[in-house]
């Protein structure tokens, strides 16, 4: 297993995180917190992935036979991609009342809450 | 019924009632709905109290693999919910402010979203789901789970109000960071995997003793540690990672504060020490003297940021959210020690933190109820037909301050002695300025001392908050002065009921037992415990602490309160407050920092 998957998640992580960081709009903000999810979805497939594995469905298989893949880290991006959804739709909510509230989804005009 | 089937009832019990009332909100007229809400929240309050009192020795752990998925020669794919005493004592901590929480809202938001009494009760359960499934979880990824759940709902408690301006962009800012925090424990979740194989705390603490290290932990397993850890400092709101903490504090309705700083901050702590004790103290995990310093550094840089940023407030509830801040850098300080005392001193302090700050946040909300404003130099000298509110919130600063016999004081001074020297004066500069301002302000606002303030400020002030009732209250309900009673009682009770103590010291010794936690999940032979320390009690020393630290807080509080009320906050604290900018973006960027600074101190 190359180290190519791990680098990209990691990269995948960082350009998020530099999105956020700099983002002039609270929608793009959400969407790169969301990019920031999937480095993590990179990261658990990369776990997972074995070199000519197949699917890890037993029904047509003989177990033992070929070497599969492994189902947990699927299960966890498949919990995770659900969590993800959750958060995401909530945030953009907020964004939504942000945005008739303040006016604006500008969070540099953003400035009630200093000090 | 054994013991151990008690403990999926504690995280069911407040989701079926939520489902519940989901279901059936719209139909529902709004007393059945909140009586639900008391049913549920009270029924797992039951069960995690029967689990602590059937538990039949402090070490013995309830394990429960749900589904029956037990492990198999060391190995397994089930979860698992542990419940040792101190998971089932915060999971019964955080039940009792459920209730609490509950019976302070009753009749309090005197309009509740168009037909649909049931929604505010729902996510309270939700959130009591969320958080006593965290406590319990013995699984990593679960605790992953649970700590996403706990956050949505927090989120969308703080955005309760969702007509208010400042309290959804309060509620966005919170859900950013966390999220983001959430993701690099999700991470570091996944590079665990990716070495051990396994998901359970204990598991991957078991794999990582057969691979002893040298003194210094391979580049994988720090990662993971200081990405795990990442997420759960961010909850606990530890500098650099506090900075949502103050905006949602300040916009959340009174009876989420009650959760959000009673609980759920802590919460963050306990991860970290659950987290360090059960996967990475091993030989195989990262070296006790690296923890150590980093927690150190992390909590002392915590405890005095948020207590100059405390002092310097005007706003109550950011008052209050800065002096949590600040507590949990003191906590955080206290399980540093990495030792039984340190830890048994902290949860002293984190049950009656939780009462006293509790108590504070109910007081507040009763003011801006009352008064329609949180600004301690607009209320100056309103309150003065509220004798009771006043001796609440005075005793409130008080106890923060750490004044025998509170619970906060007994926490704070066996922490402290654990700790060593320097670091108490850390404790103490950190508990006399929260405790401090707390009493500044209930001088000022009950007694009318001091000088009559004027003028505008830059910063977040409190003025026209909308009250959280329909219009200004005339007369404070019962309830909602009948919970902070009763809150602070609990605060007084933690410092001298004497059966507590040595329940917390044995909850310490077995809490920091690496071997025998994972011994008892994964059903191996049972390892020797180690030497009893001894329970957390008073003794003259602590006393004097407690006292100085409250004399210190009296005095400070004094000073301030002669001198007019400026409306600038202090030169020498100006970069501190440029640093809450209220800007997201700044926001990531420290977080992304405070990684880095993990990193550091841990390499």
């Amino acid at each position: 297993m190359s180290v190519l998957p791990y680098l990209a998640a990691g990269w995948i992580f960082l350009v998020g995180c530099y999105g956020l960081a700099t983002s002039r709009n609270l929608i793009h903000a959400v969407g790169c917190l969301s990019v920031c999810q999937s480095s993590t979805y990179v990261l658990l497939l990369a776990v997972g992935y074995r070199r000519n594995g197949t699917a890890p469905v037993f029904s047509d298989i003989t177990p033992g036979s070929r070497p599969v893949v492994d189902p947990v880290v699927q299960a966890l991006a498949l919990t995770d991609v659900v969590v993800g959804a959750t958060v995401t739709a909530l945030l953009l909510a907020l964004v939504i009342q942000t945005a008739k509230r303040h006016g604006t989804v500008d969070p540099d005009e953003l400035s009630e809450l200093r000090g | 019924m054994t013991a151990a089937q008690l403990l999926p009832l504690i995280v069911a019990t407040p989701l079926l009632g939520a489902a519940l009332l989901v279901a059936a909100g719209r139909r529902l007229p709004r007393f059945a709905a909140e009586v639900l809400g008391f049913v549920f929240s009270t029924g797992a309050a039951v069960w995690a109290v029967t689990l602590l009192v059937l538990s039949p020795s402090a070490g013995s752990r309830a394990v429960e693999w749900m589904g029956g998925w037990r492990p198999r020669d060391g190995v397994s794919v089930g979860i698992v919910l542990v419940g040792d005493r101190v998971g089932v004592g915060l999971a019964a901590l955080t039940s009792v402010l459920v209730v609490a929480a509950l019976a302070y809202s009753w009749r309090y938001f005197d309009e509740p979203p168009h037909q649909h009494a049931g929604s505010f009760p729902a996510l309270i359960l939700l959130f009591q789901a969320g958080m006593c499934g965290f406590v319990l979880t013995g699984d990593l990824f679960n605790a992953f789970v649970f700590f996403e759940l706990m956050g949505v709902v927090a989120y969308a408690l703080t955005g309760y109000r969702v007509e208010e301006a400042r309290a959804v962009q309060g509620a966005l800012t919170f859900g950013l960071i966390n999220s983001l925090g959430g993701y690099t424990t999700l991470f570091g979740i996944g590079l665990l995997y990716a070495r051990t194989g396994e998901l359970g705390l204990a598991q991957i603490g078991g794999r990582l003793d057969t691979h002893p290290n040298d003194g210094r932990p391979d580049v994988l397993v720090l990662a993971a540690f200081v990405l795990v850890l990442t997420g759960l400092l961010v909850k606990a709101a530890a500098v650099p990672f506090h900075f949502w903490l103050p905006d949602a504090h300040a916009v959340a309705p009174t009876p989420v504060c009650i959760l959000l700083s009673g609980v759920m901050v802590e919460l963050g702590v306990y991860g970290t020490a659950r987290v360090y004790w059960t996967a990475f103290a091993g030989p195989g995990g990262i070296p006790g003297p690296d923890v150590h310093r980093a927690l150190l550094t992390l909590g002392v840089l915590t405890a005095l940021v948020g207590a100059v940023m405390c002092w310097q407030q005007r706003h109550l509830k950011r008052l209050l959210a800065f002096s949590s801040v600040s507590h949990t850098g003191l906590f955080l300080i206290g399980i540093s020690v990495l030792s039984p005392e340190g830890l048994g001193g902290t949860i002293l302090y984190v049950l009656a933190h939780a009462g006293a700050k509790a108590a504070l946040f109910a007081c507040a909300g009763i003011l801006l109820d009352r008064f329609s404003s949180v600004d301690e130099h607009e209320l100056h000298g309103r309150a003065r037909q509220l004798p009771l509110v006043g001796v609440l919130f005075a005793a409130g600063g008080l106890a923060l301050a750490g004044l025998p016999p509170f619970g906060t004081g007994l926490g704070k001074a066996v922490s402290e002695e654990a700790a060593g020297w320097w670091p108490t004066t850390v404790f103490v500069a950190a508990s006399a300025l929260t405790g401090g301002a707390v009493l500044r302000a209930s001088a000022r606002i009950f007694l009318g001392w001091g000088p009559h303030p004027s003028g505008n400020l830059e910063t977040t002030s409190g003025k026209d908050e909308e009250p959280e009732t329909r219009g200004p209250l005339r007369r404070i309900p019962d309830t909602m002065l009948a919970v902070p009673v009763a809150l602070m009682a609990g605060a007084l009770a933690v410092g001298v009921v004497p059966e507590l103590w040595p329940a917390v010291g044995q909850a310490a010794d077995a809490f920091t037992d690496h071997a025998a936690y994972t011994a008892a999940v994964l059903g191996t032979a049972e390892t020797t415990p180690p030497p009893a320390t001894p329970a957390p009690h008073w003794t003259g020393v602590r006393v004097t602490l407690g006292l100085l630290s409250s004399a210190l807080a009296l005095a400070l509080a004094w000073t301030a309160v002669r001198r007019p009320a400026t409306d600038e906050p202090a030169r020498w604290a100006a970069p501190l407050h440029r640093l809450q900018s209220g800007h997201v973006g700044d926001y990531v960027a420290f977080t992304l920092a405070g990684i880095a600074l993990l990193t550091a101190l841990l390499w």
